[in-house]
């Protein structure tokens, strides 16, 4: 793995995409993918990543803008000249032809000798943990048996580049979480670079070492994956990424790295200015669940709180949940470690909470 | 509680079959449960399976049977099919003067049941002219000399002329076993007077043919007790080999002697071998001339022919197919009522569109001369030959080629081509290798559906086909509405039916009929 290298590999640049020459399903979209990145395009269905996938293979070409690949434009290369691995959804391989046989299609077209496709077949299904499966038929394997064939095929040539469209999204649970660190690891062995599409967030997270969260058209947000947790930079990815409680307001007060945020209940309570830049701006603020405090003496000196009353009380083993009515909404969400010196809350109970300002992020509203 | 641990535990240890809770065996309470739900399905299919038993199979047995039936020779002239049974076939004589008493015997009786005509059709299908023998033979047989034994028998004891006496003597066992010539031609006389004359044997007048054989019982040395003793030695008598050969003296010929005992047996192969062009001779099947081969070149016409409509189908079809599989639904249904549309017109219709449009005198002929590419007088011959058959069909037979192609194709994802091209193939190899493999069953039902329905196909070849473009099956109708024989129609249609199934095992044996897919 070289992070070092910085050399853009991976280049999309104003690219823009219509179908139907009246809406752009992808809008100005400018991203730079260094070799040997694990990059997700995350994003709910319809927000254009899987586009952008396709596009970069070579399946949908750009209306507009310049797609490089290791500095060379590839608009104008057919998909199969441009030595990319691929890995769909619904695994795609071909029912007529054994394990072995999806293997060796992408050698024999590149007119490899016998011995050696057979020394890299081998190779590639001893990677994914296939190699006694060569001889069956895909139809005889499970979903995950499948995905890990597709997995070798589209390694098997030794691609610089793979693209993973939704690859896990036909697994049960547990299967993607063993997967999801498969694919991982290979990738980081190997040094390959990965474009990974997904609509699963966790999967994003675990996976990537950047994300790109895609909505309408657009990257709203590219950042390794703590950072698109913790500092989300508008109130969608705060949305998408994890748990999150949204409060509506105006700020009052900018001060440097704090403002104040006058809620529409008429509570004040302290955040961090995002992207609020005057006051008497509208603000959504974004707390997570984690973040909140009701144990008075971990808050600061004069922060502000806010009254709340318990809802709800689910206890889920390793954490606490506890649903509160604050500031006229009933969906604040706090989050507590199941610690022997936890306070149980149960509905009914009144408490303060508060929080530290910059774990509170004001954003768009 | 206690009572059912103790239950299962005193259950668990037997060994042998499993017992259900009622005692029984489980395999036996298990078919028996099934036994149920096996009679309520076949209750559901009841009225179509005896529907097309009734309609279809029970008929298509018949016809089929009828390829090999032939007992019309047997029952028609049975007297002188058994006393042919002595007479040498390669002999290059006709029979002697036994033989033509019993068919005089028989012909008489036939004619009075008016069958003999239906036999000389039969075998007029195995010798061409025998017909008209039968035919004429059988006007004149009731005017044959005979009488002069009547006449004698008459003359010498009056008794002879009385039915009722007759009858008495018929009913004598001893004088039946004595007489079995006179018993059998007497017992044929009653027959026809019941049931053709519909008149009292015990009034009427003793036909000549009893007294033939009476006459010929009694010369061969007869003694019959109870009956008045006659001697018939010094009787004139009549040859009928004579009386025959001087009526038609085709009956001299050797061949219709050898036909009648070839066909003479109740089943005969004469019409599976007439239907490959063979024919039985007097030594055992032999080759039919030249110049009446007929059905082995339609047979293998109607193949090629078909194998051609099939073969321009899945050319024509294939890129329709692929066409409507990866269009947005709402194009590929409009296209999809394009397809379907022929099965919405006329048969005859579009067929003689295609006689209205092939003709040398038609649309395009008008239009290649119009544009200069045929000279007038050298248009193309389009209609009325193989040709026209295989346009106008493969035109017919196009939809059944399209649909299954489509339901197989709208079945493979487009993603296989992706990622055939994703891993490095062309557009062709992708195709080639991913595609094509997959809409293999797609292309297998069609064939098989296009193939068969060709080989069996009548009207078009009939309408367009001239008589360079027809199938077997048109020579099948003529079997059966023009020429009325029956038999060759069923053994054509037999080996029609056969080579079909042939084909279809071996389809199964090299493309595998699991691999066979109308759809999903």
């Amino acid at each position: 793995m070289d992070h070092g290298n910085d050399a853009a590999f991976v280049e999309f640049e104003r690219v823009q995409k219509s179908y139907d020459g009246e809406t752009l399903v992808v809008k100005d979209l400018n991203l730079s993918m260094p070799k040997g990145e694990f990059l997700t395009m995350l994003g709910p269905s319809g927000s254009g990543k899987t586009t952008c996938l396709m596009m970069l293979a070579g399946f949908e070409t750009a209306t507009h803008g310049d797609i490089r690949l290791a500095g060379k434009p590839i608009n104008n290369i057919p998909p199969h000249k441009r030595g990319i691995g691929m890995v769909f959804q619904n695994y795609a391989l071909f029912p007529h032809m054994s394990v072995a046989e999806n293997l060796s299609f992408p050698l024999e077209v590149r007119k490899m000798g016998k011995s050696e496709r057979e020394a890299k077949i081998k190779r590639a299904l001893d990677m994914v943990q296939m190699g006694a499966f060569g001889g069956r038929r895909p139809s005889q394997l499970s979903g995950g048996q499948q995905q890990r064939v597709a997995l070798a095929r589209a390694l098997v040539f030794e691609p610089e580049l793979v693209l993973m469209d939704e690859p896990l999204g036909a697994l049960d649970k547990q299967l993607r979480e063993t997967l999801q660190f498969e694919i991982t690891r290979l990738a980081h062995n190997l040094g390959i670079t990965v474009v990974y599409v997904t609509h699963d967030q966790t999967e994003a997270l675990t996976m990537s070492d950047r994300v790109a969260v895609f909505e309408a058209g657009k990257i709203q947000q590219l950042a390794p994956p703590s950072e698109l947790y913790e500092k989300p930079m508008n109130s969608f990815v705060a949305q998408f990424i994890g748990e999150n409680n949204t409060l509506e307001g105006k700020v009052t007060q900018i001060d440097g790295a704090t403002c104040t945020v006058q809620l529409d209940s008429g509570d004040i309570i302290d955040a961090m200015p995002v992207n609020v830049s005057h006051v008497g701006e509208r603000t959504k603020v974004s707390i997570r669940p984690e973040r909140v405090e009701f144990n008075k003496s971990r808050l600061r000196e004069g922060a502000h709180t806010l009254k709340a009353e318990v809802l709800e009380f689910i206890y889920m083993g390793d954490i606490f949940r506890t649903r509160l009515r604050v500031a006229g909404t009933d969906d604040f969400v706090i989050k507590t470690r199941n610690a022997p010196d936890q306070v149980r809350l149960s509905p009914g109970d009144q408490i303060e909470i508060g929080w530290l300002a910059e774990d509170c992020r004001a954003l768009d509203a | 509680m206690a009572d059912a641990t103790a239950n299962g535990l005193t259950a668990e240890p037997k060994s042998g079959p499993m017992m259900a809770a009622d005692g029984r065996t489980l395999k036996s309470s298990l078919n028996r449960a099934l036994r149920r739900e096996k009679l309520r399905a076949l209750a559901l299919i009841a009225p179509l399976l005896i529907f097309v038993l009734v309609t279809f199979v029970a008929p298509i047995v018949d016809m089929l049977f009828r390829s090999v039936e032939n007992q019309i020779v047997s029952e028609t002239i049975p007297r002188t099919v058994d006393a042919l049974a002595d007479w040498d076939a390669t002999s290059t004589e006709a029979p002697g003067e036994e033989v033509f008493a019993s068919l005089y015997t028989d012909l008489v009786v036939a004619e009075e049941y008016k069958r003999h005509t239906r036999l000389g059709s039969r075998l007029n299908y195995e010798l061409t002219g025998i017909s008209s023998v039968f035919r004429s033979t059988g006007r004149s047989i009731g005017r044959f000399d005979t009488d002069i034994y009547t006449d004698q028998f008459i003359a010498a004891d009056p008794a002879f002329e009385d039915p009722t006496q007759w009858s008495s003597w018929m009913a004598d066992d001893g004088l039946r076993t004595a007489l079995p010539l006179t018993a059998d031609a007497y017992d044929a006389w009653v027959g026809i007077m019941v049931e053709v004359k519909e008149d009292d044997p015990l009034e009427e007048d003793i036909y000549d043919f009893v007294y033939t054989a009476l006459y010929r019982d009694l010369a061969a040395g007869a003694v019959p007790a109870g009956m008045p003793s006659i001697d018939v030695s010094g009787f004139e008598t009549v040859s009928l080999r004579e009386l025959f050969i001087d009526e038609d003296d085709a009956w001299m010929n050797v061949e219709i002697w050898q036909t009648i005992k070839t066909y003479s047996p109740s089943y005969t192969d004469g019409y599976f071998l007439n239907a490959i062009d063979m024919r039985n001779g007097p030594d055992g099947a032999e080759w039919r001339p030249e110049n009446e081969q007929l059905y082995i070149q339609l047979f293998i016409r109607t193949m090629w022919m078909s194998l051609a409509i099939t073969g321009s189908c899945i050319l024509l079809g294939y890129p329709i197919g692929w066409l409507l599989a990866n269009l947005p639904a709402r194009t590929a249904n409009v296209l999809m009522i394009l397809v379907l549309l022929p099965f919405w017109t006329s048969l005859l219709v579009r067929t003689s569109a295609w006689k209205v449009l092939l003709q040398q005198q038609g649309v395009i002929n008008d239009i290649l001369v119009w544009i200069g590419l045929v000279a007038d007088d050298n248009r193309l011959v389009m209609i009325n030959n193989a040709t026209g058959t295989i346009i106008a069909m493969t035109h017919i037979l196009l939809p059944f080629m399209i649909l299954p192609l489509y339901s197989v194709m709208r079945t493979i994802p487009p993603s296989y081509l992706r990622a055939a091209k994703s891993l490095g193939a062309t557009n062709w190899t992708a195709f080639w290798r991913v595609y094509f493999p997959q809409s293999v069953p797609g292309i297998g039902a069609g064939s098989i559906l296009v193939f068969i329905l060709a080989i069996g196909y009548y009207i078009t070849p009939e309408i367009v086909g001239g008589t360079k473009g027809v199938f077997i099956s048109n020579r099948i109708a003529y079997h059966i509405s023009s020429s009325l024989n029956w038999g060759l129609a069923a053994a054509l249609g037999s080996i029609l039916l056969i080579l079909v199934l042939a084909l279809y095992w071996a389809y199964d044996r090299l493309v595998g009929i699991d691999n066979v897919k109308l759809g999903g």
